[in-house]
């Protein structure tokens, strides 16, 4: 997973100049006031277009997510119902898009644009929750190895080569398997294992990130000052280093999002995520590879392009936080 | 140069050697032992029957002596007989191999070509038409998970095409070995190359434009073009050079990972290489084959990044190894 993405120009360059003057002069006529970091960046974040409309892509979606029970009511096709005279033909294959079908039906009779409608729910659920606990994960690892150095920094280091070696889907495959057999406390095939998994995965890079700036931090004055007036290393690295981290941090979790909202539907796709009949879209997408060449294109096109949809959406707004907190180009993320 | 060869070579058996223990790991951890007799038994079969095949295969030893075993062969350069077909597991990874590699070879040409050309031409002219078109292909492209560009293709190329008499490409599944007919090769992998060349070389394009606007921003670049060398010998002398470092990293972890199988690729078009023996081995439990293909995909991670830090010597003098 890497997300190494040089800045992209911000929108057109006649707007951002009128933009531009229209502040100074606004500046000039009222009186000077301090803004924090996070205003100036809001500010540049409002002003890049594409960012506006990705952030409006992503609202879509979470409409969509939110009020799949909406469009289920609308069509009066359930998400789990299945339409074996009005959603297959005679000869059992799935109805192409129609009046009552918009996307088309599945190969079990189901209405396909329901099921995407729910199935965003299961992509943004598990691209929030599995990108937190990656986020959170190497957040802690990476102040800890920064921070004590030595032993624990060369744990980590030899942790990431071992990770990095790694066959990401094959583990994936074998963990799914024994978890199957022996559930182990609360992570169980489904929802649980598919996080623990993107997460697992994931850690090192945000790690690896969060390590690189604690070096340069902990050698500040402040954090020296805070010794000196004997503050624990606890209290050093959540108190004092944390907080100058949090833009980063928001950068990289927001490119992390579609990464982790692929590998969720690669999962699935492979058949280890969701379990069946929970609709999710890596799975229908799975289930019309077997059956997509024999006609049905929507079982696989409709799917796709809600994917392709929600992962650009949050890759161009990805972009426009980058260069809203990070101008320069300073962090290299 | 020796002392950092040994201690690589050293980090790296490690490694290896974790990598052994943790699929051992998993597969006594997991259904493993149990699955694999039941299957061979067949349904009917009697507890008898399925104790016998479990001996017969040393499976109803304790997991460390089936782990000393293992070493024991490992170390005489025998990987062990798969569980199903009985057949040597280097017999069969050394007939997958091929597969994978023409894969990998054909698809980082493509990718490499693709990526640099693009990332190249959006630094020198920044913000032209040229290098917008390209950054948001290249962000379309890396938004796009592998499956489904390898699907739509499939729609689009094979299956739309073909319905409509313009049969151009290869069916999924076909595939020609280079020493039989390289033409009908080629024609074979046309789609699979793209797939992963264009989703990997969406990084290559946006890496290498980055990298490239980094470097014009260095003194000596300035000093370079204030003693009147040409932009031509200013871009591609000086400057392409030093931009290249990073792109040579994410070049060795992405053929280093390829090589271990693409197994979405392979999947999709029904190629028997690596990836796909891999995902068939582990769904059938079959512990020898799991476990000789990732010695193969660690080995390549592992000489890769070995590749990739000698690399880095030879492309910038400052580097050295120790």
């Amino acid at each position: 997973m890497s997300i190494n993405i040089p800045t992209s120009p911000p929108a057109g360059p006649g707007i951002a100049l009128a933009d531009d003057s229209a502040e100074i002069e606004g500046l000039v006529a009222k009186k000077i006031e301090g803004k924090s970091p996070w205003v100036l960046a809001w500010r540049r974040l409002r002003r890049d277009r594409a960012a506006m409309i990705a952030l409006g892509g992503i609202i879509f979606i979470v409409a969509l997510a939110v009020f799949a029970p909406v469009v289920a009511a609308i069509t009066g096709h359930g998400n789990l119902q299945q339409f074996r005279t009005t959603g297959l033909d005679a000869t059992g294959t799935p109805v192409g898009p129609n009046g009552t079908f918009w996307f088309g039906a599945d190969d079990q009779g189901r209405d396909l644009l329901v099921r995407i409608a729910y199935g965003a729910r299961v992509s943004l659920f598990v691209g929030v929750v599995a990108t937190a606990v990656t986020v959170v994960g190497g957040t802690i690892i990476g102040l800890a190895a920064g921070y004590f150095g030595k032993i624990v920094d060369s744990i980590l280091a030899r942790f990431m080569d071992w990770l990095l070696a790694v066959p990401f889907l094959l583990f994936a495959l074998s963990l799914f398997s024994v978890v199957q057999t022996h559930p182990i406390g609360p992570i169980k095939p489904g929802l649980p294992i598919v996080i623990v998994v993107l997460g697992f995965f994931g850690w090192a890079s945000v790690g690896r990130l969060v390590r690189g700036q604690v070096l340069s931090i902990r050698e500040k004055e402040y954090v020296e000052a805070a010794r000196a007036l004997g503050a624990g290393p606890w209290r050093i690295m959540f108190i004092d280093i944390l907080p100058n981290l949090l833009a980063p941090l928001i950068v990289y979790s927001t490119l992390l999002i579609p990464v982790t909202i692929v590998g969720e539907a690669t999962l699935s796709f492979l058949g280890v995520g969701v379990e069946p009949p929970t609709a999710d879209w890596g799975q229908m997408i799975g289930s019309s590879s077997a059956i997509f060449l024999y006609g049905p294109w929507w079982y696989l096109v409709f799917p796709s392009a809600a994917l392709l949809f929600t992962t650009l959406a949050f890759n161009l707004f990805g972009d426009g936080v980058r260069d809203a907190f990070d101008p320069r180009g300073a962090l290299g993320i | 140069m020796a002392r950092f060869l040994i201690r690589r070579t050293l980090q790296g058996l490690l490694v290896l050697w974790l990598m052994t223990l943790t699929v051992f790991a998993i597969f006594f951890l997991g259904p493993g032992p149990k699955f694999v007799a039941r299957v061979l038994a067949g349904r009917q079969a009697s507890q008898q029957t399925v104790a016998l095949i479990a001996h017969r295969l040393h499976l109803d030893q304790p997991w460390y002596k089936q782990y000393w075993h293992f070493l024991v062969g490992l170390l005489h350069g025998n990987l062990g007989y798969d569980y199903y077909n009985n057949q040597p597991v280097l017999k069969v990874i050394l007939s997958a191999l091929p597969i994978t590699l023409s894969l990998v070879f054909g698809a980082a040409i493509l990718w490499l070509i693709m990526g640099l050309a693009t990332g190249i031409v959006s630094a020198v002219r920044t913000r032209s038409i040229w290098d917008r078109t390209f950054t948001t292909t290249a962000l379309f492209f890396y938004s796009m998970a592998t499956f489904v560009l390898g699907l739509l293709f499939i729609l689009i190329f094979y299956s739309f095409l073909t319905n409509h008499g313009i049969p151009i490409f290869a069916a999924p599944g076909s595939y020609t070995s280079f020493t039989t007919n390289p033409l009908t090769w080629a024609h074979d992998l046309i789609l699979p190359w793209f797939t992963i060349a264009l989703v990997s070389a969406a990084t290559y394009t946006r890496l290498m434009r980055g990298s490239m606007l980094d470097v014009f921003g260095e003194d000596y670049i300035r000093t370079a073009r204030s003693k009147g060398m040409t932009e031509r010998r200013v871009i591609f002398r000086h400057n392409l050079r030093a931009s290249l470092t990073p792109v040579v990293t994410q070049f060795g972890l992405d053929v280093g990972v390829l090589i271990g199988g693409a197994i979405i690729t392979e999947q999709i078009f029904g190629l028997p290489g690596l990836g796909w023996t891999s995902l068939h081995a582990v769904a059938a439990q079959d512990l020898p084959l799991v476990m000789g293909v990732v010695i193969v995909a660690s080995a390549g991670v592992i000489v890769a990044n070995l590749l990739v830090d000698i690399g880095y010597a030879v492309l910038d003098p400052r580097v050295r190894l120790h």
